[in-house]
């Protein structure tokens, strides 16, 4: 039933990490870099076309579609798997390898579908996969954690599900297109909540900086650059010239620096600006013109490296000294000078400084927001990035490097600069930021909308834009170096929306163990009055039998319960995950593996 | 390392430092208010043509968004750490 062999480039990351386990030693190092590299390769030696088509039942589903939008975003979802993977390549967990890769398998698959079973299917990888990234931190509240991240996901996949099934009911096609952005149904509002869930659109958005400040020093440069933007690619694909779209979109990129404010470790922080982020790129989703959806892909290009190499950084942080708060660092630049330069690239480029990354993406969507007559968006669009220097490039190298020396003396001690392979990682990821910056050619002609790119080539760096940049980021300085007493920061934490499911769960604990403690007294009562006052001849016997039997059978099961769930909960910490994480991956091969290939 | 030494070289001479970059703060308001400098024929709305229109969106940016914030924070948003713990 194969129309041809197509070999899919997520299946070297699945196949690669299935095999990761059978390499030695000496050559481990060597194969982490190979499969990134060879996915890659395949990634930019495919052709437009459609491959990959496999019909299963009535269904076709398409593996394999490649055109201008799903080349751009494979590129870089490949290219960011090497450089994540150079980062990691000093951790010894195989499992945190193989659950990496295939959560990116995941991405990369959701991006090349051409049908909405596939992209679910690859869409459910992610989620399965990334959680593990979070449950390898080992800490008590991971576990909890990351079962939160899945409870999100969960919920948004079932409504992506829901609304596909939907879809094909009304229309009896899977092909994944443009919906009906203008007349939107039930099935692509249900379709649209899944991605809204993936983007981490308020108020769906809490899961983000729960997960992504709880995952392990390299499994959040990982997930700060897949899950969203894969979204961010669905929602062009699905959803280019939604309305509803601009007014979240700049929600978002507002919400975010609020939160970024409060935020007292880094990693939260950082996770608070993908949201603002992400926001840009939503609201270019829904302006919907040519150059919009060019500011919206070529920001989530520019978004993946930079980003990347900010939870480098302040992974770098934690990793060295195992802290990530503002209040318990500080006036480390002694310490670890270049990772300070790495993470102030990746500051200044995501404030958009004229020669960084994110001046050249970035403004392109804020100009078309001016273009389309939607002054406000503008406007708003800039006080974000207003916010996103005053926090990004400045609050967080400001109060990690200089500012208040917060390091008790064991941090103090610990801190330095990190393995080699991670100052590698960050260093290639710096400099491609600048690069970006620097030769906008590279970056712009791989936007879907080739006119409108080249276009926009020729004013990028026009006077006015660059004064205009520059006063508003500079003059941003000035504010934040004057109000730095009121931005020192708090060792508090910022209630969020995730309140009502962190709370909720509390609460129905409570009611489950306040009514059933309260007939447990009563029953007690009834038992000493009842059994007390007529039956007093016989209540020796009654208090021994109650006492010895009872009692015991009682604690023994208690005690038991206990026992067993401690060694529940070790187990889940260690082997279990991993064993979960390759039998996962096995499934997803087999999958994958059976539909391409009967 | 020259990294360092360079970072020590602007903790040493602050003073300077800070005179150096308040310096290119007034050089950029002032070179947004010249034609032949900044030609400001891209802008897309009136106010934009006044001089350094940016520079005050910036500074008042900066100010809104740190005092809203902590406004918001401190309206009960803000909470101890162990919050979700007991």
């Amino acid at each position: 039933m194969i129309s041809d062999l197509w070999l899919h480039p997520a299946l070297i990351l699945l196949l690669g990490g299935l095999l990761l386990p059978l390499i030695p030693a000496q050559l481990r190092k060597a194969y982490l870099i190979v499969i990134p590299l060879l996915t890659f390769i395949r990634i930019v030696a495919l052709t437009k076309g459609v491959y990959g088509e496999v019909t299963v039942a009535q269904f076709t589903l398409t593996f394999g579609r490649v055109d201008e939008l799903s080349q751009v975003f494979g590129y870089i979802m490949g290219l960011m798997a090497i450089l994540g993977t150079l980062y990691g390549l000093h951790v010894q967990r195989t499992a945190e390898h193989m659950a990496a890769w295939t959560y990116v398998a995941g991405s990369i698959g959701a991006i090349f579908a051409g049908d909405l079973l596939t992209l679910f299917l690859f869409w459910e990888v992610m989620a399965f996969s990334s959680v593990f990234l979070v449950w390898f931190r080992g800490r008590e509240q991971s576990l909890a954690t990351g079962y939160r991240y899945l409870l999100v996901h969960v919920a948004g996949g079932v409504s992506l599900l829901a609304g596909i099934v939907l879809h094909y009911h009304a229309t009896g096609s899977l092909a994944f297109n443009l919906f009906n952005v203008s007349h939107a149904g039930l099935a692509d509002w249900l379709i649209l909540i899944g991605f809204l869930v993936n983007a981490a659109v308020p108020p769906l958005h809490a899961w983000l900086p729960d997960a992504y400040g709880e995952a392990t020093f390299n499994g959040s440069v990982f997930m700060c650059a897949f899950t969203t933007k894969t979204a961010v690619y669905a929602l062009i694909r699905g959803f280019a010239g939604m309305e509803i779209l601009i007014a979240l979109g700049v929600i978002m990129a507002l919400y975010g620096v609020v939160y970024a404010v409060l935020e007292n470790d880094c990693r939260r922080l950082l996770a608070y600006h993908i949201i603002s982020q992400v926001g840009y790129m939503v609201a270019g989703v829904g302006l919907g013109t040519e150059l919009a959806i060019n500011g919206a892909v070529a920001h989530a290009f520019a978004h993946i490296l930079y980003k990347g190499l900010l939870f480098m950084g302040c992974g770098s942080v934690l990793y060295m000294t195992g802290k990530s708060k503002f209040t318990e660092l500080g006036g480390l630049y002694p310490k670890m000078p270049w990772t300070f330069l790495f993470t102030l690239i990746g500051g200044l480029s995501i404030s958009a400084f004229p020669l960084f990354s994110g001046f050249v993406s970035k403004s392109m969507i804020v100009s078309a927001g001016f273009e389309s007559h939607k002054l406000w968006v503008g406007f708003l669009l800039m006080l974000a990035s207003a916010g996103t220097f005053l926090h990004t490039g400045l609050k967080v190298p400001y109060f990690i490097w200089f500012g208040k020396n917060n390091c008790a003396k064991q941090t103090w001690d610990r801190a330095g600069e990190p393995t080699w392979n991670m100052m590698a990682a960050m260093g290639v990821t710096a400099f491609l930021c600048i690069f970006i910056g620097c030769y906008t050619p590279y970056l712009y002609r791989m936007l879907p909308y080739q006119n409108a790119a080249t276009e926009y080539a020729a004013v990028v760096y026009s006077s006015y834009h660059v004064s205009e940049t520059l006063q508003i980021l500079l003059f941003t300085a000035l504010g934040f170096f004057l109000l730095i007493k009121k931005l020192q920061p708090e060792a508090k934490i910022s209630l969020d929306l995730d309140w009502p499911y962190r709370k909720g769960g509390q609460a129905f604990l409570w009611l489950a163990s306040k009514p059933i403690q309260a007939i447990d007294t009563a029953v007690g009562e009834i038992y000493r009055v009842g059994g007390l006052v007529p039956l007093m001849a016989s209540s020796r016997l009654a208090a021994v039998f109650d006492g010895k039997v009872i009692d015991g059978v009682v604690d023994g099961l208690a005690g038991s319960v206990k026992r067993l769930g401690e060694r529940l909960r070790t187990s889940q910490r260690g082997a279990l995950q991993e064993n979960l994480t390759m039998a996962f991956g096995v499934g997803a091969v087999i999958v994958v593996a059976f539909v391409l290939f009967f | 390392m020259k990294l360092l030494s360079l970072i020590e070289f602007f903790r040493r001479n602050l003073r300077t430092t800070v005179k150096v970059c308040l310096a290119v703060l007034v050089l950029l308001v002032i070179a947004d208010a010249i034609p032949a400098l900044v030609d400001k024929h891209h802008a897309h709305t009136k106010v934009e043509h006044l001089p350094g229109f940016w520079s005050v969106f910036g500074f008042l940016a900066c100010v809104l968004i740190v005092i809203a914030s902590k406004a918001f924070g401190h309206a009960g948003i803000m909470t101890r750490e162990d919050y979700y713990d007991k």
